[in-house]
């Protein structure tokens, strides 16, 4: 048994380069639960991030009581993180579901039935149908339904309504990916897979905390690092993450500055000629744009504007410009700061250079943050048409208009999709006076909170919410749904790497709440759409149906599922698309050709200038003849927006941490992991924390020039003149509303966004710091990943960082990482040792003797002992190491 | 040799064009693309106009008085408000952009006929970013239009 929340990754199984990742089969069943008294395990994935591992749910007496990796899966060989062992069937099997739906009735929420709730939607839809119109209608989703919810909305909205205005909370995680690939490739779908960790030599993370947003793929990438051919790896975070860490080169870059690195890395490959002038001649387009819009960025250059070392920047490109296989991912650390497409794109540009794309190691993962964000890109619940069509190409509209059978005229396509930003302006401004919000929570996850919490206040404004719980946005609502959660319903979803997975209801919902599917069918109902025969628009009978439908509308496309039922789906493993007659068993790798989905008659998009968002247009898009062709998108660099000044001196970003997922909904409901992160707080520099003379744990005032937070502080190792804040943390367990206790990290954020893929900056503002209270002990954040105390790098002391001799670091599979891992820790969540009085802040972990405490070193900051992050007997997980081919579980997945 | 009627009427417009989109950037600071996009673009037309400067020293820029105005663009005065108000504005900047871009092609087709590759190198660095002011001005212009005009 192995504390999981002191030892997120688990216990390291290290492996060779082009060996087999060995397989790890991670279990929890409920407390008082043995193997032998569960009825039944029933095989779904993950969906607390987009790793989406493949697991079982074990079910007695109808109820869920636990969860077992699946060995046999490709994503996971068996391994789960700490939110899917700890916040699955926890984060759903709570009291505090919603049962029954509630309409608002003098002000105030109550309970009603079905009828009387759907009945209250259809008619104000109605209402504002015929006095204005679908333009009145919006509908903003999610990136945790089933792929089979998010078709069943985007057919809805598209050809039942009509509306341009659809979009999900993956514009705020993944609009990026999808931008930069359309850019760079014609269409949307990643390149690599995440079996490239098996097969590099470098690997490059770009702006991706994989050590907490992923937590199983790099617990893939430490077993590669202790096994016996390292690879090298490089980081660009202004955070000294745990990748940062273990990186051979840490790029802690200004925040903002991600194109001007890119733009150095680039020249560099120039430069020194590390770069495969064959592939770029008979693969790619516009290398001259390329090249010139990196000319100026020489590594000193780079240094000035980016704050790094310009040797660093060298080292850097001379890594990827040398090593034979390199990965490369990319996440929020590009996609929510300035120019997020052209910087994403950069990081296709560095493979096509090299002409590695396609090949085994070479893989690039432009990341997604929520678990089933790819479908929402791929059925165009965010906007895009279905199928990676092109809104711009009138026979792809006709082909949806035929599937669909109603007029293409129907179908918005006049214009781009309206994104989430501007969905929210026209319900400021009243245009748009209906909102359907499903499975997300605008009132925490936006930026700048005041003002979202203003529209969605707004009398004029009907809006929708449907949800597991009642969400600080569902607060708002004039009409709240109660859906069925995770295990209570069957669909598919796919990850990161196009792996898609079939996830079968194992339990009944609680009370009345119904899947998405079933509310989206029904209002289509009510609503009466029907297609141009008069038939019902949306006549499925379940998800089955519905996925059917949805493999006729990919066939023949870039994420074509029309090789993929259900059926092949159960039992195994996960299976990548595009899967059809000709590729019966899924795709690894995209571009294996470096035949990429450029020809205009078929490509997703005709692309856009990088710097404005304008379109190409079809005309100029066809006069560039791509044929195939990959191309050079980029864009000069442009310093942030809102740069720190006299008045807001600081820069301000924010993140995640590894305990928590979106706005804790699920998450905070999990006794071990709320333990471990129970509260919000902010990350400041030593020099900068003893400059204003703050110590670990007083409360400051953060304030940008939209809003304020007030958190304890962590003094922690980030660049200096850099805040960090977590953004999970809202309000609906602080009572619902921030007065008095700001401590939402959106409250300060700007509203603006990228021109191309529209995702909100939230990693750029400036703010001011102010010490209002000492602290009564250390803050609330974990003492594990990159919110530990400053100085106190639990691989920097221990494991070095340096060189590709790695052998050994990690130590057998039997060792354990260098974190206290927490063995014999106390009773429960409610120990105390005295050292840490109960105050409104409460302190992190258990502080029991015997766990392993961290000191602070720092001289201006008391000897504070800080207790460090662990779990408890609930956080206790069994971890099984079958031997290859032992139990068939474990068969040939090459 | 009129060209340097020409040289002037570029620098007039570019001038004019940069001033509006600083206008409508201050008077649409809720519509956060339009408010950064048009700043950016208003230091695109400065460095156009400054990038002129070389050419203008070597053949001139005539007043306007040799040739006179008889379409007065005069740039924008005031911005409007509400989402028709910002269409009539960007709808503006269009008209502006449109000056700036087929003069600019006027100016290239006489450094055509002048042989004058300095000239030609300076009209090819900046009509590709006037031409793409314009189609950024269309495309969020196609994207306000159907809601200014039928849901607002």
């Amino acid at each position: 048994m192995i504390d999981r929340i002191a030892d997120i990754w688990g216990t390291r199984t290290p492996y060779a380069r082009g060996g087999h990742w060995p397989d790890r089969i991670d279990q929890l069943l409920a407390d008082g639960v043995i193997e032998s008294e569960v009825d039944r395990w029933v095989q779904s994935a993950c969906v607390l991030c987009s790793n989406g591992c493949g697991l079982d749910i074990a079910v007695k007496d109808g109820a869920m009581v636990g969860v077992r990796g699946r060995a046999a899966d490709l994503v996971n060989h068996g391994r789960l993180g700490p939110k899917g062992l700890f916040a699955s069937w926890q984060g759903v099997s709570t009291k505090e579901r919603l049962t029954r739906p509630l309409i608002r009735e003098n002000g105030t929420l109550v309970e009603t039935d079905w009828d009387t709730a759907m009945d209250r939607i259809v008619e104000r839809s109605g209402k504002l149908l015929a006095e204005k119109g679908p333009l009145s209608h919006a509908f903003y989703t999610s990136g945790q339904l089933f792929l089979e919810e998010y078709y069943a909305l985007a057919v809805l909205g598209k050809a039942g309504i009509g509306t341009p205005h659809m979009d999900g909370n993956t514009r705020l995680c993944t609009a990026t990916a999808a931008a930069s690939l359309k850019e760079s490739f014609g269409s949307d779908g990643q390149p690599g897979t995440a079996a490239d960790v098996d097969e590099c030599d470098a690997i490059f993370l770009f702006g991706h905390n994989v050590a907490e947003t992923q937590t199983v793929l790099w617990s893939r990438i430490l077993d590669r690092l202790g096994g016996p051919d390292r690879p090298a790896v490089v980081c660009v975070d202004p955070r000294r993450t745990e990748v940062a860490q273990l990186a051979d080169v840490h790029l802690a870059l200004r925040p903002g500055t991600n194109l001007a690195l890119m733009h150095g890395l680039i020249r560099e490959l120039f430069v020194h000629g590390w770069i495969n002038e064959e592939f770029i001649a008979a693969h790619t387009l516009k290398v001259e744009d390329l090249s010139a819009a990196v000319e100026k960025w020489t590594p000193e250059a780079v240094a000035e504007t980016c704050g790094v070392e310009a040797e660093d920047v060298r080292r850097a490109a001379e890594i990827f410009g040398t090593s034979e296989r390199v990965l490369s991912t990319v996440l929020q650390g590009f996609y929510q700061s300035s120019q997020a497409t052209a910087a994403s794109c950069q990081v296709n540009n560095l493979h096509l250079l090299r002409g590695m794309i396609g090949r085994p190691g070479c893989g690039i993962l432009q990341m997604n943050g929520q678990p089933t964000a790819q479908n929402n890109r791929e059925c165009g619940a965010d906007g895009d048409l279905p199928g990676f069509r092109n809104w711009e190409n009138p026979d792809h509209v006709n082909e949806l208009a035929a599937l669909w059978n109603v007029d293409p005229a129907v179908i918005p396509h006049w214009a781009p999709p309206t994104h989430a930003m501007q969905i929210m302006r026209y319900a400021e401004q009243g245009s748009v006076g209906f909102l359907w919000i499903s499975a997300t929570n605008p009132a925490v996850s936006m930026p700048e909170l005041p003002r979202i919490r203003e529209i969605l206040a707004r009398e004029e404004l009907f809006v929708v919410v449907q949800d597991l719980y009642m969400t600080e946005t569902a607060q708002y609502a004039d009409v709240v749904l109660p859906a069925a959660g995770w295990g209570e319903k069957t669909g598919t979803f796919t990850n990161i790497d196009r792996t898609v997975h079939l996830s079968e209801k194992a339990v009944e919902p609680p009370g009345e709440a119904r899947s998405d599917l079933s509310i989206f069918l029904d209002y289509s109902r009510r609503m009466d759409f029907r297609n141009k025969d008069g038939k019902p628009l949306l006549g499925w009978a379940g998800p089955e149906d519905a996925y059917r439908a949805w493999q006729e509308c990919t066939r023949g496309r870039p994420c074509d599922y029309t090789g993929i039922s259900y059926a092949k789906l159960r039992g195994g493993s996960g299976i990548q698309w595009p899967c059809n007659d000709e590729r019966p068993d899924g795709t690894e790798r995209l571009y294996a050709d470096a035949d990429f989905p450029t020809d205009p008659d078929y490509c997703e998009s005709y692309g856009h200038d990088l710097l404005t968002g304008a379109t190409v247009g079809p005309q100029a898009y066809r006069a560039m003849a791509p044929g195939g062709r990959a191309v050079f998108k980029t864009a000069s660099y442009a310093p942030p927006h809102e740069e720190p000044d006299g008045d807001y001196p600081f820069r301000y970003t924010t993140g995640r941490t590894a305990y928590h997922f979106h706005t804790r909904t699920k998450t905070a409901r999990s006794k071990p992991l709320n333990r471990a992160a129970p509260d919000a707080w902010v990350e400041l520099s030593a020099p900068d924390a003893t400059r204003m003379g703050v110590l670990e744990g007083d409360i400051v005032s953060v304030r940008s020039r939209r809003g304020e937070i007030v958190v304890p502080v962590r003094v922690g190792d980030i660049r200096e003149g850099t805040v960090f804040a977590p953004f999970h943390y809202g309000y609906w367990d602080a009572g619902g509303s921030p007065d008095g206790h700001p401590r939402a990290a959106n409250e300060l954020t700007m509203t603006e966004w990228d021109p191309v893929s529209k995702q909100p900056v939230f990693k750029n503002a400036a703010v001011q710091v102010k010490r209002v209270a000492a602290g009564a002990g250390p803050s609330p954040a974990p003492t594990t990943t990159a919110s530990r105390p400053a100085g106190t790098g639990a691989y920097g002391a221990s494991h070095g960082s340096a060189g590709h001799d790695g052998a050994g670091r990690h130590g057998s599979p039997d060792s354990r990482s260098a974190y206290g891992n927490g063995a014999n820790t106390g009773q429960d969540g409610s120990a105390g040792d005295g050292a840490i009085p109960a105050t409104a802040i409460p302190a992190t972990g258990i502080p029991t003797t015997g766990i392993p405490t961290t000191a602070i070193p720092t001289t201006a900051i008391p000897a504070t002992v800080i207790p460090a992050t662990v779990g408890g007997p609930d956080a206790e997980v069994q971890e099984t190491f079958p031997l290859p081919g032992a139990d068939g579980k474990n068969g040939d997945r090459s | 040799m009129k060209l340097p009627v020409y040289l002037g009427l570029l620098r007039k417009a570019e001038a004019i064009l940069a001033d509006s989109y600083r206008q409508v950037a201050n008077g649409h600071g809720e519509e956060p693309d339009v408010h950064f996009l048009c700043l950016t673009l208003a230091k695109q037309c400065d460095a156009h106009e400054q990038t002129l400067q070389a050419v203008v020293d070597r053949y001139g820029e005539s007043a306007p008085e040799d040739e006179p105005e008889r379409l007065h663009a005069e740039g924008l005065s005031e911005t409007r408000s509400g989402p028709l108000g910002l269409l009539r504005d960007l709808q503006d900047l269009y008209l502006l952009a449109s000056l700036v871009d087929v003069t600019w092609t006027m100016v290239k087709q006489a450094g055509a006929g002048l042989r004058d590759e300095q000239l030609l190198e300076v009209v090819s660095r900046c009509d590709q970013e006037t031409e793409t002011q314009l189609g950024w001005l269309r495309t969020r212009m196609k994207q306000a239009a159907p809601q200014a005009l039928i849901a607002a």
